[in-house]
């Protein structure tokens, strides 16, 4: 069938189905297997406060197409960024070339997919008006300020975007979607006579700019970024060696993002260079974990619609009760891996080839008061705050950044510790998963994962877990006569 | 990343002297129409490229990739206040409109006294022919860049039964164009290419434990590039010495960082001495300057200058001729690392070292920024340890430029009686920026540039490795 459309690139380039058409048979010119198209149109705004002046304020607009063309397991890319009939054609023809064959046809018609509407805005963030967006980042600038005399610099920023794309695809694939991005951000810097700390606390979605006045202000993010400020001038040496490790709940599912979600896409695992390989229906993680991906919460940062390359995004359960259940794929390695497509064929624009990529991934919660899990630490280390990670999927190690860490003793949250980088083995961490909380929480929307150069925003969660044994990267030894073998 | 117009494999027109023209008076067409708006001053910066990647693995094209693109951004001043805008859209609409939206953004931001571009008198150009640009990273034919890419995998995967897995092989291609005008009159463009060959093979032990690493070859001129043999028998050897990894007890050891990590390192001063992180006491080097910051033997340079160098440009993101600027001499902090702005905030002069995205305020980036080489070979300071930690890669970002709080993921190999002996990960490395640089004791002769960033080996003392 043919559909019909008023929306965005129909209208804003006078596209055609016959256009779309033309150019999907240019791609399969040499014999392609599959060809697609990904129109993309990104308009953004920034804003940055510094020394309580608005001293960067930023827009953009950024559009283009990519063109892909799949044969066997060969992926031919090219991309422009005129619109015209006759670049789009040349970079089509130009993908094409991965391909050595007779011409292809691309199915006549395309199959729209149901709409479904995860962030219906009505008015998107990059079109609101620019002085709310100014008073946002002030309103942050000021209520950090005002926290504490200790915090001598406060820089509030905010960020927004909506991109407009098409995937058309020469299996009939065509989907639309309009995918808003909003975030702000507010950062500290607290200073005593000898001690300093810094702070950084921030969040968003796929929102309106209504958001940032309603559920989460300004305010709450610039008190939250001052207060871990503070409280990192009070900071002892963290400990360094193994010990129990009790995370707390939302961002800290970072530890879920690099310890197993990298490792479980499908590209990894279909070129057998994941520490994960092999282990599907095999033990990865104490009975008590289940841990899945999900691009379909309503306004999550991570959540998409459709996925970049047109299908719908899904639920996916990773881990079930400690099984390791499944991986998280795109086209290519659905169909050369014969399995399922989860919808989490991801790219970061128009000029990249997508890959399998997660959405928002986070664990089910269990049973236990997370006041319990503490009370059952002897010596070990609560971490409720993190920076980043990294993992190395083909050996599973794996590190995430603990920037507000207490030391537990005899069951009681104690001092404050200064930042260290938590380290592990992707496939067994989660086996020593020994008491997972009742209280899952996601994080405030400031994920962006990094994957071959390409950033995408994602989401993650966790309930409070206790993990029996993590080492913990700090500067004080954990026995004063210990040394190396 | 840079991006292509220049399809080698398609007969197009070709980007001619005319092309270069036309987008010099693009920029300065959309500077006068800045101006012309009711903008004090205004620059503009039009960026465009060309990239080509293909990606080999077991011997088989994985991926191609080819493509060009170009953008435009402007920069605006209102009195003391600005705002930029950017697009990629070039036709006189998305202009008009992109010149309109820039100033009226820079009507709601603050006037900031210090504000503004350049003076006139400080800008310019580098003379001389900078070695930069080399066309011949597009002079080989399609199968010749796969046969590139093939090459390297192969040589790393035949150099021993246990590489029975890849990441592939890869040659890579790019060239980039710049242009900057402003309203001082200033107009300046330079070209660079670039090439690049790769591999990361991956080794399997008899338990099933895979280890994975890499190796690369950079130039700006293909004839410049490591062969493609050479690239995959390093990858080979680095990725074969991790295998049988395990943790070691947690201890204070000597820790010699290989020169690839040693770079990142390095990268922690330069962070520390710019101007951004400076002005706002966002540094642990932060009021340092005249002090001592590290040991005697640190000598560190900047150099934008530098012949062929991958952070050599003609001139900065501001137009400002680059420079040769010492950063840390014998231990001593002499310089920052500065821009027009954060010259201005600190009462200094600027270092040159404006870098320009297409959006926002310029930041500071490097030029060709090193550690001085010292004598003695890295195998030397190796045999002078009995127990240490030779680390050759680190996980994750752990530094707190701040408090100068560090802590990063490392694997390596165990030193034991000046030898390397087995190999080490799940490991932390961990100490405090203040004073992890009093405590370089060694520096290698082997500095070698395969960035705008480069170290010798160093061997620093006193810092607490993470394990058991």
């Amino acid at each position: 069938m043919t559909v019909n459309h008023n929306q965005f690139f129909f209208d804003h380039y006078g596209l055609t189905n016959h256009d779309l058409e033309r150019y999907l048979a240019a791609a399969l010119s040499a014999g392609g297997d599959y060809a697609d198209l990904y129109f993309e149109y990104l308009s953004s705004t920034s804003l940055m406060v510094d020394e309580s002046m608005v001293k960067s304020a930023a827009q953009g607009i950024s559009a283009g197409c990519g063109i892909r063309v799949i044969s066997g397991e060969r992926t031919g890319y090219a991309y422009t960024d005129d619109l015209s009939s006759e670049r789009i054609l040349r970079a089509a023809r130009t993908a094409a070339l991965i391909a050595s064959g007779p011409a292809k046809t691309p199915k006549m018609g395309f199959a729209e997919k149901a709409a479904r509407s995860l962030y219906p805005v009505t008015l998107p963030s990059v079109d609101a008006e620019i002085t709310a967006k100014v008073e946002l980042v002030m309103r942050g600038d000021s209520t950090a300020r005002a926290y504490d005399p200790r915090i001598k610099e406060v820089r509030a920023s905010y960020a927004d975007e909506l991109r407009n794309i098409l995937v058309v695809g020469s299996d009939g694939t065509f989907a639309e979607d309009s995918q808003p991005l909003a975030r702000m951000n507010v950062s500290t810097i607290a200073k005593a006579e000898k001690n300093s700390g810094r702070g950084s606390s921030g969040g968003g979605g796929r929102v309106a700019l209504d958001f940032f006045f309603g559920e989460k202000t300004p305010e709450y993010f610039a008190r939250e970024a001052a207060r871990q400020a503070i409280l990192q001038l009070d900071a002892q040496e963290a400990p360094a060696g193994e010990m129990e490790v009790v995370l707390g709940p939302g961002w800290p599912g970072v530890l879920l993002h690099e310890a197993v979600g990298h490792g479980l896409e499908a590209d990894f695992n279909r070129k057998q260079t994941s520490a994960f390989a092999g282990l599907i229906g095999k033990r990865v993680a104490s009975e008590k974990c289940t841990v899945v991906d999900n691009g379909t919460m309503p306004w999550r940062r991570g959540s998409l619609n459709v996925d970049d390359e047109g299908n719908s995004t899904r639920e996916t359960v990773l881990i079930e009760n400690g099984i390791l259940k499944g991986y998280l794929s795109d086209k290519l390695s659905a169909r050369l891996m014969g399995m399922a497509n989860t919808g989490n064929g991801r790219r970061e624009s128009y000029e990249d080839i997508p890959m399998p990529r997660m959405t928002n991934t986070y664990m089910l919660a269990g049973q236990d008061d997370p006041q319990d899990i503490i009370r059952s630490v002897k010596h070990g280390v609560y971490a409720v705050n993190f920076g980043g990670g990294q993992v190395d999927i083909t050996n599973g190690k794996f590190v995430f950044a603990a920037s507000e860490a207490y030391m537990i003793e005899d069951g009681k949250v104690t001092a404050p510790i200064k930042g260290a980088t938590l380290i592990g083995n992707g496939p067994d961490v989660l086996t020593r998963v020994s008491m997972v909380g009742n209280d899952l929480k996601l994080d405030e929307g400031v994920g962006t994962c990094g994957k071959d150069g390409q950033a995408v925003p994602v989401g993650v969660g966790i309930p409070t877990i206790k993990v029996d044994r993590l080492t913990v990267g700090g500067t004080a030894r954990k026995d004063p006569g210990g040394f190396m073998q | 990343m840079v991006k292509n117009t220049n399809m080698p494999e398609i007969q197009t027109e070709s980007p001619s002297q005319q092309m270069e023209t036309d987008l010099r008076e693009l920029a300065q067409d959309i500077v006068r129409r800045a101006i012309a708006g009711g903008a004090t001053a205004a620059e503009c910066v039009v960026r465009e490229g060309d990239e080509f990647s293909t990606l080999v693995r077991m011997g088989q094209v994985e991926t191609l990739k080819e493509s060009g693109s170009k953008s435009i951004g402007v920069r605006v001043f209102n009195g003391q206040r600005t705002a930029s805008t950017h697009s990629s859209d070039f036709s006189r609409a998305g202009l008009d409109r992109m010149v309109k939206s820039a100033l009226e953004l820079s009507r709601i931001t603050s006037e900031d006294p210090f504000a503004g571009i350049p003076e006139a008198s400080q800008l310019g150009s580098l003379s001389g022919d900078l070695d930069l640009y080399y066309s011949d990273v597009y002079s080989l034919p399609g199968q010749e860049r796969i046969a590139y890419a093939r090459r390297a995998e192969k040589a790393a995967l035949e150099v021993d039964p246990r590489l029975k897995n890849s990441d592939g092989g890869s040659f890579d291609a790019a060239t980039g164009h710049k242009i900057l005008a402003n309203s001082h009159g200033f107009v300046g463009e330079y070209r660079r290419s670039y090439c690049s060959v790769a591999a990361v093979p991956i080794a399997q032990a008899e338990n099933g434990a895979m280890q994975r690493d890499y190796w690369f070859s950079v130039a700006r001129s293909l004839s410049k590039l490591e062969s493609p043999e050479q690239v995959g028998k390093i990858a080979a050897q680095r990725t074969l010495r991790r295998l049988g990894g395990r943790k070691v007890k947690t201890a204070q050891v000597p820790i010699i960082f290989d020169p690839l990590v040693a770079t990142s390192i390095l990268e922690h001063i330069f962070e520390g001495v710019n101007g951004d992180s400076v002005y706002r006491g966002a540094s642990f080097l932060a009021g340092k300057l005249g002090e001592k910051i590290a040991g005697d033997l640190v000598t560190i340079i900047d150099d934008g200058t530098m012949v062929g160098g991958f952070g050599t440009s003609p001139f900065d993101g501001e137009g400002i001729p680059t420079r040769r600027t010492v950063v840390v001499e014998n231990g001593v902090l002499k310089s920052y690392l500065l821009n027009t702005y954060t010259a201005k905030k600190l009462g200094l002069q600027t270092t040159a070292n404006a870098s320009r995205g297409l959006a926002g305020t310029p930041g500071i980036g490097p030029g060709n920024y090193f550690l001085q080489a010292g004598a003695k070979t890295p195998q030397q300071i190796i045999g002078d340890v009995k127990e240490g930690l030779y680390v050759t890669e680190f996980l994750g970002h752990g530094a707190n430029l701040v408090t100068g709080d560090y802590s990063r993921g490392a694997s390596g190999l165990w030193i034991s009686g000046g030898e390397l002996t087995f190999p080490v990960e799940e490991i932390t490395v961990a100490g405090n920026l203040k004073d992890m640089f009093f405590n370089i004791s060694e520096i290698g002769n082997d500095l070698e540039f395969r960035g705008a960033v480069a170290s010798p080996t160093l061997r620093i003392d006193g810092l607490t490795v993470g394990g058991e």
